[in-house]
């Protein structure tokens, strides 16, 4: 196991952020409540994200990877522990725009056009006209979709839709990247496409991406660590660091090494789930 | 648009058809009694469509009402069409314009404030229960006791009756944005303002046209039934009841037809302002 991911145990008392890790859980618990039901979406989750590697969550529905990501962006509130987000509360690093989120769906705004929608949060951060036009051509061209950015969202196909919400999530540079299953609704042949794009556009920048995934193929290929899940109560059950050069094309997934991982992913997600 | 002009041609041709067919069964009995001894059937049957006070005027004669009280009566007389429609269109605009407004700050605060949302609703939709024949002579008598007189009373009730269309379809409009796109605003920190002027209020468009253009025909229902109680000097509405106590059925029906077309050019104004809005978003609401 390599030092930019492991499991930590518990500790007695809230140990003070490490300044190398982006995101901090210590026994982590999120129970939702709605109507007299409880679910335990999240149980006792402790897990260190160092900055700069690509991690991903694996696990089956209902394993609690997506609440996971969405506590770690503040869009849920845990019940239980500790979450700290780039040395601080995932509020407060909400409110400092620490991290672009890119949901399953495009979740484009249709009335906008691609160059628009890339504007959307530099508008909302309050940045100089010039300087959104010209980030929103940058990052369009970084996804491969300078041309497009007078059409509207619903003149694309998925995975250019997808591209385009890539690239709002990096228009404002944030330095960490939430990816929640982003390729998960597209065809295998532009999924492959995206994930060589993706794997490439974080080797270039350098930023911390924790991605939520049903893909062991996908996760193998991306990742510097693997962060396996199992449901009911959603728990991490395994972290396994992925030993395959930095510099990976499509290719790599037909090596040893690459299997050997992905074997050990299976099996890790096999012994987390009771097939009930 | 173009290939629908020939269904459009054959409903109104057969309407046509079934008018001259109403008119001369409706009117035949009439024009039996005044016709002269020697007269034939089908001379009966031609006078059933000349009558000056016909139970159901023909089309032709319409029409000929029509143009007659539109272009060869000068504006200002109360004789002119033009002119009736004129007051009735203003009160109507004003209202809806008193509609827009309230409909849309109703939709916002309902869709803001939770309180708002539980108590606001049943009193708008009890409000749409009161028939508006009750409310309006009662408003328009209270609001001249007071000097108000003209277009106001007529544009209040104008607007009372078309603002609920505007505050549903709001309310519905502003809500449509799934959650996936108000997470996104999360994510951004974006405050109040930034989540309603960037996402639901363009996401509400959508909504807001159909119910604009049931507000804009409804303004003119209430304009016109505004005019009937008092017995107003002006306005379709006024046609209406002048018409009905002197037995001109020609004046009714050329005053019907006149807000039906006033109807229709007030959804056409919209419908121009939605393709406006339509064109600059590439082609979709």
């Amino acid at each position: 196991m390599t030092a930019d991911l492991a499991i930590v145990a518990p500790a007695a008392a809230p140990v003070p952020p490490a300044p190398s890790l982006a995101v901090r859980a210590q026994s982590l618990g999120l129970v939702f409540d709605a109507d007299g039901q409880r679910t335990v979406a999240l149980d006792n989750v402790t897990l260190d994200i160092a900055r700069g590697s690509f991690v991903s969550l694996i696990g089956p529905s209902g394993c609690g990877k997506t609440t996971l990501l969405r506590a770690i962006a503040d869009l849920e509130r845990p019940t239980s522990g500790t979450l700290v987000v780039n040395g601080t509360t995932p509020e407060r690093a909400r409110r400092d725009r620490a991290y672009g989120y890119v949901f399953q769906a495009p979740a484009l705004y249709p009335w906008r056009t691609v160059e628009r929608n890339v504007m959307l949060p530099l508008e909302i951060m309050a940045m100089k006209p010039a300087e959104r036009r010209a980030r929103a051509a940058r990052y369009l061209d970084l996804v491969g979709l300078g041309e497009f950015r007078r059409r509207f969202p619903w003149q694309l196909s998925g995975g250019m839709q997808q591209r385009v919400s890539i690239a709002r999530a990096l228009s404002f540079e944030p330095s960490l990247l939430l990816m929640d299953e982003p390729f998960g609704a597209l065809d295998e042949i532009t999924r492959d496409g995206l994930n060589l794009h993706l794997h490439e556009l974080w080797r270039r920048t350098g930023m911390t991406v924790v991605f939520v995934t049903h893909s062991i193929p996908e996760a193998v290929y991306l990742s510097t660590g693997i962060v396996v899940m199992s449901p009911r109560p959603g728990k991490v059950t395994e972290v396994i660091a992925v030993d395959l050069p930095a510099a990976r094309d499509l290719d790599v997934r037909e090596t040893p090494a690459f299997l050997a991982v992905a074997h050990r992913v299976r099996t890790a997600l096999r012994a987390g789930h009771s097939y009930d | 648009m173009r290939h629908h002009v020939l269904p459009v041609v054959v409903v109104l041709a057969a309407v046509v058809v079934l008018w001259y067919a109403a008119a001369v069964w409706l009117n035949y009995d009439t024009a039996q009694n005044l016709a002269d001894d020697g007269a034939s059937r089908w001379d009966i049957v031609a006078a059933t469509m000349q009558q000056d006070r016909p139970l159901l005027p023909a089309p032709h004669q319409i029409a000929g009402e029509l143009i007659d009280s539109t272009l060869f009566r000068p504006l200002a007389s109360p004789k002119s069409l033009l002119y009736h429609a004129g007051v009735t269109a203003a009160a109507a605009a004003l209202g809806f314009g008193f509609a827009l407004v309230l409909g849309v700050l109703l939709a916002v605060g309902i869709v803001h404030v939770r309180t708002l949302d539980r108590s606001l609703m049943l009193w708008i939709i009890a409000s749409q229960t009161v028939p508006v024949l009750a409310i309006a002579p009662m408003v328009v008598v209270v609001l001249g006791n007071i000097g108000l007189t003209g277009t106001l009373p007529k544009a209040l009730i104008a607007g009372y009756l078309s603002f609920f269309p505007i505050t549903t379809g709001m309310v519905t409009g502003l809500r449509a944005p799934d959650p996936m796109q108000r997470d996104l605003m999360r994510t951004y920190c974006a405050n109040g303002v930034q989540v309603f002027t960037r996402l639901r209020w363009p996401a509400s468009m959508a909504f807001l046209f159909p119910s604009l253009k049931v507000a804009a025909t409804l303004s003119l229902v209430g304009a016109i039934v505004a005019e009937l109680p008092t017995g107003a000097q002006a306005g379709l509405g006024a046609r209406l009841l002048t018409g009905s106590y002197y037995g001109q059925t020609l004046q009714i029906w050329a005053a019907l037809f006149a807000a039906a077309i006033l109807a229709l050019l007030a959804v056409a104004v919209i419908d121009l302002a939605q393709r406006a809005l339509v064109r600059r978003r590439g082609g979709r609401l």
